[in-house]
């Protein structure tokens, strides 16, 4: 019945109740390292240029297996390609604020 | 609230220029990342997603109308940043601008540094309004001329051209970063600067680019006993000995410089003491701090969470002297904001000229002020529908719960998407730049 209250009292605590109700499986460990850890590891993606030069140098005259429809999808069949890595643009327009 | 036609201090802040684009289709280069107003307020620099930089500058005293002051026009653009990839470590390397400090003013030259997620660069901005013309042995439009038709001399002069503004990349530090870069500080010796990512915090000198000495250390020799990243980093405006960082557990430590050369061990440790059986999953997400401002006083700091901002006295660590709520009806959304990422979104914060107001954004296109004088405090929305200049913006207010009033906004009406996480505040002046997601709006105090 305390808990009861407090979920009455704190708002947080019932917004911490929605949450684990739909996701039970959250870690037990409250905010912590799961998301310092993703923000640590942003930009990051897998493309190793030895086994992308390796499988070149294998297959001269063939294409390099590509990505599926997943594109982020690493298999042992599947070596990613720089096409695989969404194409990066510098932006050359100039900025709409100084339209 | 502030009354609607308060008189005596009370301000008015009325619509003044709005920059940007009309359209609600927002390409993601033109989302306004950082604003930064120069140290005498006449620039005005942004940087966007894309990695460009926009300098507006403000209309000289002569030009204006008696009712308004000088407005902003653009004054320079260039691509400070580009798109990298990191081969060795298979990372992608975003354009976005993350921070914009300027110099102080030494010569005819304004210089900035300008900083995405790994790289900061000094950028030098420069004024060309004459040109010399009539050399002896070129054509004005530079082919050397037959050295047999040169029968005078002829000295070149200086003639007046059309006013041209360059940029230039004067320095470029890079590669001292293995994490993120969230902040970048000049400090007051305005010979070195300080830069700082999740985990690490370097100081530079500005002439030197191959070299960057390690002040702040917090990785862990176990990352899986990482707890706590660094998410904003100031050197204190007076003392060159000095500076903070805040942290993603709502902590702030202070540094003396000259204690040590590896800071590691702070000098203070500001936190305010939480209340353990009020702790819930999201306790801590909420408490990471966003941003961390000195008063140009230097005897405060103020430092935005997710929820409130908080004034602390330097001299006192245990607790901030000042709390004030930006949105607290977001506290039953929680979960929500969590599912849709919102919970994670970066306010910042600042002071005006004499640290008697602050001012930080929210969501609606919504940005508070409030005044630690009187206590009182206001919201105000950036909103095209306001554009008339010298309209004055009428206050809002979001009803939590129950009844709405006329008027009023209730939270489950509120737009997640439209976030002002940038603001900024004329140095002397009560002359604002609030940035919505793609928009820069300008507004000024009434004047009579």
């Amino acid at each position: 019945q305390d808990t009861q209250e407090k979920e009455g009292i704190l708002p947080e605590r019932a917004e911490e109740a929605k949450l684990k109700a739909k996701y039970p499986s959250l870690g037990q460990k409250p905010g912590g390292s799961d998301f310092l850890m993703k923000r640590l590891q942003k930009g990051q993606k897998y493309f190793d240029s030895g086994d992308y030069n390796m499988a070149k140098a294998k297959m001269k005259n063939k294409q390099l297996p590509s990505a599926g429809p997943d594109k982020t999808l690493v298999t042992g069949d599947h070596i990613p390609t720089p096409q695989d890595l969404p194409q990066r643009k510098s932006s050359l327009v100039t900025s709409k604020l100084a339209g | 609230l502030f009354p609607g036609a308060g008189g005596g201090n009370d301000i008015q802040w009325c619509f003044s220029q709005v920059k940007g684009a009309v359209d609600d289709d927002v390409a993601e280069a033109d989302i306004i990342s950082t604003v930064e107003f120069n140290h005498s307020g006449e620039l005005l620099a942004t940087g966007d997603k894309g990695g460009r930089v926009v300098i507006f500058q403000q209309e000289q005293e002569n030009k204006i109308q008696s009712h308004s002051r000088g407005e902003y026009n653009v004054y320079s653009t260039f691509q400070s940043h580009e798109p990298e990839f990191d081969y060795l470590k298979s990372l992608e390397i975003e354009e976005k601008i993350n921070k914009i400090r300027w110099l102080p003013q030494k010569n005819a030259a304004q210089f900035l540094l300008s900083t995405n997620d790994k790289t900061i660069k000094l950028w030098k901005i420069s004024e060309r309004d004459k040109r010399p013309e009539g050399y002896n042995l070129k054509e004005e439009d530079g082919r050397y001329r037959d050295p047999t038709t040169v029968t005078t001399l002829r000295v070149p002069v200086f003639r007046p051209m059309d006013l041209m503004v360059e940029a230039s990349p004067r320095r470029i530090f890079a590669n001292a970063h293995t994490y993120h870069i969230n902040s970048i500080s000049i400090n007051s010796d305005y010979e070195t600067y300080l830069s700082a990512d999740d985990l690490r915090i370097n100081l530079w000198h500005l002439e030197i680019t191959d070299r960057s000495f390690n002040i702040v250390d917090i990785k862990p020799a176990n990352m899986e006993e990482l707890t706590e990243v660094i998410t904003a980093a100031e050197f204190h405006p007076n003392s060159c000995n000095t500076f903070v960082y805040s942290s993603s557990k709502g902590t702030i430590r202070l540094c003396d410089m000259r204690a040590s050369a590896l800071c590691d061990r702070h000098s203070k440790l500001f936190e305010e003491p939480e209340d353990p059986s009020n702790r819930s999953f999201f306790s801590e997400i909420i408490s990471s701090i966003s941003d961390v401002k000195f008063s140009h006083s230097g005897r405060y700091m103020m430092t935005r969470d997710y929820l409130s901002v908080k004034i602390w006295d330097l001299n006192m660590e245990n607790r901030p002297v000042e709390t004030y709520q930006v949105h607290e009806y977001l506290r039953s959304k929680l979960c929500s904001l969590y599912e849709n990422d919102c919970i994670f979104d970066k306010f910042e914060c600042c002071w005006n000229g004499s640290d008697s107001v602050v001012m930080t954004g929210s969501y609606n296109n919504f940005f508070r002020m409030f005044d630690r004088n009187t206590k009182r405090d206001i919201t105000l929305e950036a909103s095209r529908e306001n554009n008339k200049p010298r309209t004055v913006l009428k206050p809002r207010k979001v009803c939590a719960s129950g009844k709405r009033k006329k008027d009023e906004i209730s939270v489950d009406s509120l737009d997640f998407n439209k976030k002002i996480l940038h603001t900024a505040w004329h140095p002397k002046e009560n002359i604002i730049a609030v940035a919505t997601t793609n928009n820069l709006y300008i507004f000024q105090d009434k004047v009579n």
